[in-house]
């Protein structure tokens, strides 16, 4: 039995569905992650589970507690990281902290080391007294991420957190992101674009399309679906199914000059077979090697390649097509 | 009935309170219209004769309890429908997911509201005092500071039911013209409402402005069309069932926080 549970949920909205029937368990302390394109429905999926949405149909429990009938004490028992940040731009982000802080109850001291605290972890202790209207949209996305990091709720979503955030911020917060899960034993559940994230981070993760989760596994097992290295020979000629005759080598593939050869552990065989290609007189003029990616995974289960930013033409047509 | 959160209440009061101080040159910019009205009307009509003011009552003293009415009116009712601002802000989110009560939200912003509302109107009121307005003693300071806090609930509540059936601010000309305008012109503001043609008086009474106004009249300057009681009763009676209402309709608003 998980700590959220969710069976069937669909929303429409008019004539869209978004949400199509999904259905998924979180066990307690799970960090789970929700990869999907653009439109997929992941927010629509958290706004459901968070109470700002009714589902149009099918069930969920978030904490024991049922989405349609127990709306406060799902409230009681998560936190949020909105994807559009929610921030009083009118207020300066101590107060918005505060503001937070007050509406969760927290105790004054706890408050203050807390704020402080996770001030310095998204680097605004030196802009904290200014307007969040000042602020530029890193920052406040910093915020919004602080400001969800700060009442350790039983349950923590985060829709998108580190959008937009440079590299060096976004390990910085997934490091805290891993402290709270595993310190705190918080559960937390994360949408995401970025596919080192969802790998770094999730011990699962569900790949949803089109309002549907079209696969769910660990990072490793998601990988594994994809298969093995491949090890890339650039080459003048040469016949490709020779190589076949390596043992290790699973299949070989040829493009315009390239060999590509299926293996486990490339890194390790690359010098067998260089040697191998030396003793048959084909000559390499590169090398290259190939990992699975979750990247890979989501191209097989989506047909599409992650888009970042919206609104291409393609995407469009593909969304009325939805209809 | 949801716990009420005391702190909540007080966060959210506060948040307004460094609003108003932060945004102080608004505060003092919403005063304009109302000074405008008891100078331009309240001192270019004083010497008329406008039917159904008593005789020796000048005008000026007459209007300042409709002006501030009509600031209770607008304040409350745009503090009201602050909520869809919020929303369009994104920051109506945070406040919907956090485990505080609807219920509690609801009185937070009534509160936080009316308080910037009866600062503005007790300003009004100092402000006559230039234009020769006699500032009532504190018996009756107190009596008016009442029927302001009650006016103010009552369209703060009303503010709060509208927005929370709103989808977003492009109502607002339509709220304006079909809602606060009418029960601006309805309350007898500027002239009593005896005044009015035989077919428009009877909606003044469902007006709980005119109650509103009359009872600070009564109170400010001695003058009324009703007993300052009957005022206060009536008044309260729509103040409640309003808000009765529109926390009814915010608590079930189902995506308000979308
Ligand atoms: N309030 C709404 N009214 C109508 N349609 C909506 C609404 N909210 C979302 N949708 C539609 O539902 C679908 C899913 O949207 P959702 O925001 O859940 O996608 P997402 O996976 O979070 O995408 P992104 O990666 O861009 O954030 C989209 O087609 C969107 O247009
Ligand atoms: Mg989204």
């Amino acid at each position: 039995m998980g700590i959220i549970e969710a069976r069937e949920l669909v929303k429409k909205f008019k004539s869209i569905t978004a949400v199509d029937g999904i259905s998924f368990d979180v066990p307690q302390g799970e960090l789970f992650g929700i990869l999907g394109p653009n439109g997929a429905g992941k927010t629509t999926t958290i706004k459901m589970l968070t109470t700002l949405l009714m589902p149009t149909s099918g069930s969920a429990f978030v904490a024991g507690f049922d989405v349609y009938r127990q709306r406060d004490e799902i409230r009681e028992s998560i936190g949020i990281v909105f994807q559009n940040v929610a921030l009083d731009l009118y207020m300066t982000g101590r107060e918005n902290l505060e503001f937070h802080a007050w509406m969760y109850d927290m105790p004054g001291k706890l408050m203050r080391d807390r704020i402080k605290e996770i001030l310095k972890l998204v680097e605004l202790s030196g802009r904290a007294d200014d307007l969040v209207e000042t602020y530029s949209g890193g920052m406040r996305r910093r915020l919004e991420i602080a400001r969800g990091l700060m009442h350790r709720p039983k349950i923590l979503f985060m829709d998108e957190p580190t959008l937009g955030l440079d590299a060096q911020t976004r390990r910085r917060i997934w490091e805290y992101i891993r402290v709270l899960n595993k310190g705190e034993k918080i559960t937390i559940i994360l949408t995401t674009h970025y596919m080192e994230e969802a790998d770094f981070l999730c011990e699962r993760v569900g790949i949803i399309d089109r309002g549907r989760i079209v696969a769910m596994d660990s990072p490793e097992n998601l990988k594994g679906i994809i298969g093995s290295d491949s090890v890339t020979l650039d080459v003048d000629s040469g016949d490709c199914g020779l190589f076949e005759q390596l043992g290790f080598v699973k299949s070989c593939g040829k493009t315009g000059g390239l060999f590509s050869l299926n293996v486990e552990d490339g890194e390790g065989k690359i010098p067998e077979i260089m040697l191998f290609a030396q003793a048959h007189g084909i000559k390499v003029r590169r090398v290259g090697l190939k990992r699975p990616s979750l990247e890979d995974v989501f191209l097989k289960f989506t047909g599409t390649k992650i888009r970042e930013g919206s609104g291409t033409e393609e995407e469009e047509e593909e969304e009325t097509g939805r209809q | 009935m949801k716990p009420i959160k005391i702190k909540a209440i007080y966060i959210i009061w506060l948040r307004e309170m460094r609003r108003i101080w932060r945004f102080k040159s608004e505060l003092i910019g919403s005063l304009v219209m109302p000074v405008m009205f008891l100078v331009f009307l309240g001192l270019g009509l004083n010497g008329a004769a406008v039917p159904g003011i008593p005789r020796g009552v000048s005008y000026i003293d007459f209007i300042m309890a409709g002006v501030i009415g009509m600031t209770l009116l607008f304040n409350s009712m745009f503090g009201g429908m602050d909520l869809l601002w919020e929303k369009e802000m994104g920051f109506l989110k945070e406040v919907m997911v956090s485990p505080v009560s609807r219920l509690s939200i609801f009185i937070g912003k009534v509160v936080a509201s009316s308080t910037t509302s009866i600062i503005e109107s007790v300003m009004i009121l100092l402000l006559g005092m230039l234009l020769g307005f006699k500032f009532p003693d504190f018996g009756r300071f107190m009596l008016t500071l009442m029927f302001m806090l009650v006016t103010s609930f009552t369209f703060l509540g009303l503010g709060l039911a509208i927005s929370s059936r709103m989808k977003d601010t492009q109502g607002f000309p339509v709220v304006m013209n079909f809602v606060i305008f009418p029960l601006f012109f309805l309350s007898g503001a500027f002239y009593p409402v005896e005044a009015l043609p035989g077919i428009l008086r009877p909606l003044c009474y469902f007006d709980p402005l005119t109650y509103g106004v009359d009872g600070m009249r009564a109170v400010l300057i001695g003058v009324s069309s009703m007993p300052p009681i009957l005022d206060f009763a009536v008044l309260s009676l729509f103040c409640l069932a309003i808000i009765l209402i529109g926390v009814h309709l915010f608590e079930t608003g189902s995506d308000i926080g979308n």
